[in-house]
């Protein structure tokens, strides 16, 4: 390259190169008219984009992906019954036409006629009942199966180890390969139980674990793996392991949210900042998190004047309690230690307003968030603080811990500062090297000091982060949070009939987790984005994805 | 010649199954469960754990699971990672890209150190002398990732002169300022060791020889005294091969190179013995494979160095 461009300078006559920056602005002129008259302005069609990626953990199948970089990819793919908005979150019926329900139990769902898979084959409701089926039966070992817990008759295809895997012992065999609770009426209509009553069940099914697999993946898997088929708005084109996944416009693709270019490539990187510089010089379109280089001083809104963007997306990030050590029983101790911490300040000082505080459990971005859930508690307040470190009795030091692979040192040692000069309470920062490390103790329940967690919505509704978290046995419920209140009115919530009367109860239950502060909640995410100059109409989608049907190829 | 030549090849035998055992079983006691961290913030369900640690033979003993993979790798496969990804199909990926990367960082150190040792060695004391003995100590004290970022915004965003970051299938052209920046540190040590070796050779006796047959100024530098001088550099440089070899885990991530360094480095963090014992096998044996070119060169070089 360097070459070449030497060559050009040299070259190409001077007239020539006026010529072609001249071509070059009166075609941004073009543009801008072009987007303040009447037509719509839609870019090129043929145009291709390119966006950062990151290696999918697993082979791309949608049942078994269960993390962000394989996740961006399966949502090209594949589109599920529903879909959310990319700027409210709101759920919109996309392959279903309707899901009906008269108990909260039974969910009547009927498909739109028309929709195909990427082989030509139509996308039937045994499509999606085989695919629930095939992800929910343990022996398929499918990352997501927890999530048909709710559907009558998971217990009978998902067995759990008795022993734990560490454990001599084996899972027993499932007694059934399909759950009672799901049931095909005709070609496009089928009927999903719920073992109880589940209200925002219709919420939940845009999310990836729900998405159809074709009759082609059950004849042969492997096959299907090197050649994923989906019914989504792209098709898949080639994977080169560690470098990237092409895709291409599926041309017959029903939904509302047709992209308005051709070719989609997600390029993997050796790292964020390497992807940064490839922005800035057009080899990247759009990068959806820009490296702490490049948020330090704002030097990211300087490199791309009117080409980046800040907004909140659906994570946050918490301090858990490992519940069952007798050490933090008390409730006064976690709710000192949570006033203790001056989260404006962290957030501002350490984050540089890429933060911001957090008044509760649920994330803003989220339906159903209401402001101020966990009141007093979640603000800085030394004097009261000290009081219940009184009240709890509390002596000796706290320990934090946190894996240090992802950058967490830095605002851990500044939240022990703020806790030690509040209260004075001794505060250490525990490091340990490996987040699996981390997890790996978690889930063993084998931890003994307060430790950095976090939650990315897997779909947007206040229910992702209520009762996967805080329900007694709730599948992230790591700190062995028990509180039977807040059990029952979750229950009760799930049993309630329209989604607004739910989100009321689970706002309730949220209430009286303030009351025994559980977990810590610190702060919100927001992430600071990227594009090159050759696309316009950029937008982040609440799950910090690129949003494929606005973006534009600029002509 | 010969049989010396067979006896080091025979040594790599052993060398090969010694290192692959010890680096598949250090892999194998690195804390951690690989598939505890795979489901982001909630535990992964049991029973895809169980089904991983089948696939991957996670519950056998250690030399079961290390027969098993060696039985595949005899037989040319390098296996699949946690990814379900082959090995082989990964490191073939790659490893073009780091040894295009190691020729280039190694043709720049060679043919500019190799330079400037020569002139300063000639002309000890000199201007030009105490220009080079400054940057080269400049070079050898500032850390790659610093040449490396430097090089890139100066280069590659303020004037332009560069792609910031190699794209893929890494063209030559696109390789010269990273493979300055990886071999920056090793030009400077041979620019020194050329020079040291070249200013004690200029006093010995067979170059005055030389000079008193009346032998041209050019022929006496570049025969006489660069082939005797070059032994320890060739040395150096042999070494360098391999270890540029093995990858430059920072010079790749600065310029987005796809080569071996940071696939074995992020192949550690995520405890897949399968491709790190690949990997650095593989890395193992390019590293003998250039010490032994390297003993077969003194030869070359000094012809009173014999083998047999």
């Amino acid at each position: 390259m360097r070459r070449t461009r030497w060559l050009v300078g040299v070259v190409v006559p001077l007239s020539l190169a006026l010529a072609v920056s001249g071509c070059g602005s009166s075609d941004e002129g073009g543009g801008g008219g072009g987007a303040g008259g009447a037509a719509e302005d839609t870019g090129d069609p043929n145009g291709a984009i390119s966006t950062f990626g990151t290696e999918p953990e697993n082979p791309l199948v949608p049942g078994n992906t269960n993390e962000t970089g394989g996740g961006a990819i399966i949502n090209a793919l594949f589109t599920g019954l529903t879909t959310y908005d990319p700027v409210t979150s709101e759920s919109k019926m996309s392959n279903a036409e309707s899901i009906e329900t008269k108990d909260s139990k039974t969910f009547t769902i009927k498909l739109k006629k028309g929709w195909k898979f990427h082989d030509g084959t139509e996308v039937k409701a045994k499509n999606f009942v085989d695919a629930w089926n095939w992800t929910a039966y343990s022996p398929n070992g499918a990352q997501t199966g927890s999530f048909f817990a709710n559907i009558q008759g998971y217990e009978d295809v998902h067995t759990e180890d008795p022993d734990g895997t560490d454990g001599p012992q084996k899972a027993p065999e499932p007694t059934s390969k399909t759950m009672s609770g799901l049931k095909i009426i005709d070609d496009y209509t089928f009927e999903a139980t719920t073992a109880e009553p589940f209200s925002v069940f219709p919420l939940t099914v845009g999310y990836s674990a729900f998405m159809p697999l074709p009759d082609a993946f059950f004849k042969d898997q492997k096959a299907f793996e090197a050649n994923p088929i989906g019914n989504g708005p792209f098709k898949f084109v080639s994977r080169v392991p560690n470098q990237n996944v092409k895709l291409t416009r599926f041309d017959e693709y029903q939904g509302q949210d047709k992209p308005h270019f051709k070719d989609l490539t997600f390029t993997f990187f050796e790292g964020l900042e390497a992807a940064y510089a490839a922005v800035a010089s057009n080899e990247l379109d759009f990068l959806h998190t820009v490296p702490p280089s490049g948020i330090a001083g704002g030097k990211y809104k300087t490199d791309f004047p009117d080409r980046n963007g800040s907004q909140p997306y659906q994570g946050n990030q918490t301090l858990a309690f490992p519940l069952y050590d007798p050490k933090y029983k008390n409730a006064d101790l976690r709710k000192a230690i949570s006033m203790a911490i001056n989260r404006e300040e962290i957030t501002q000082k350490i984050f540089e307003g890429t933060r911001t505080p957090a008044d509760g459990w649920v994330n803003p971005a989220v339906p159903g968030y209401v402001k101020g859930q966990c009141g007093e508690f979640c603000t800085y307040n030394p004097t009261k603080a000290k009081e219940y470190l009184a009240k709890s009795g509390y002596t000796g030091g706290i320990e934090i811990t946190s894996n240090t692979d992802g950058g967490h040192k830095e605002w851990i040692t500044a939240t022990c500062n703020s806790i030690k000069n509040a209260i004075g309470l001794e505060c250490t920062f525990v490091p340990v090297q490996k987040f699996s490390e981390i997890r790996q103790k978690a889930n063993a329940r084998q931890m003994t000091q307060i430790y950095r967690a976090g939650w990315l919505a897997d779909y947007p509704s206040i229910e992702n982060w209520l009762n996967p978290l805080l329900r007694t046995g709730g599948s992230s419920n790591d700190g062995e949070y028990s509180n039977k209140e807040v059990d029952a009115k979750l229950a009760q919530a799930d049993a309630a009939t329209s989604i607004e009367e739910a989100n009321k109860l689970y706002q309730e239950a949220e209430r009286l987790v303030a009351q025994d502060m559980p977990t810590i909640p610190l702060w919100n995410q927001t992430s600071q984005f990227v594009w090159s100059d050759r696309v316009d109409k950029v937008r982040l989608t609440g799950l910090r994805e690129l949003d494929l049907s606005s973006v534009i190829v600029k002509k | 010649m010969g049989r010396y030549v067979l006896r080091r090849l025979l040594q790599l035998v052993p060398v090969f199954i010694g290192t692959t055992f010890l680096m598949y079983w250090l892999v194998w006691s690195l804390p951690g469960d690989p598939f505890a961290g795979k489901c982001g913030e909630r535990p992964c369900p049991d029973s895809y754990i169980t089904a991983m640690r089948d696939k991957f033979n996670l519950d056998d003993p250690l030399l079961v699971q290390y027969g098993k993979y060696m039985v595949g790798l005899l037989q040319g496969d390098f296996g699949v990672n946690y990814k379900d990804q082959s090995v082989g199909t990964l490191i073939g990926n790659a490893y073009p890209n780091t040894i295009k990367l190691a020729l280039m960082a190694l043709a720049i150190e060679a043919v500019i150190g190799l330079v400037a040792g020569v002139l300063t060695g000639l002309r000890g004391r000199s201007y030009l002398d105490n220009l080079v003995l400054v940057s080269t100590l400049f070079l050898i004290s500032i850390p790659v990732f610093v040449t490396g970022f430097v090089l890139q915004i100066a280069l590659g965003f303020q004037l332009g002169w560069i792609k910031p970051v190699v794209s893929s299938g890494a063209p030559w052209e696109q390789l010269i300022v990273p493979g300055f920046v990886l071999g920056s540190l090793s030009m400077a040590y041979v620019t020194r060791l050329t020079r040291t070796s070249i200013a004690e050779n200029k006093r010995a006796d067979y170059v005055r020889t030389a000079v008193a047959k009346g032998q041209p100024q050019r022929r006496v530098v570049a025969v006489h005294m660069l082939r005797n001088s070059a032994i320890p550099v060739i040395t150096f440089l042999g070494t360098d091969v391999g270890a540029l070899m093995g990858g430059a885990i920072v010079t790749e991530g600065i310029f987005d190179i796809k080569g071996i360094g940071n696939l074995v480095y992020r192949a550690i963090g995520a405890q897949e013995a399968v491709t790190v014992t690949g990997i650095v096998t593989l890395l193992v044996l390019v590293y003998l494979l250039a010490n032994l070119i390297v003993d077969l060169l003194y030869a070359v070089l000094d012809p009173r160095i014999r083998y047999d």
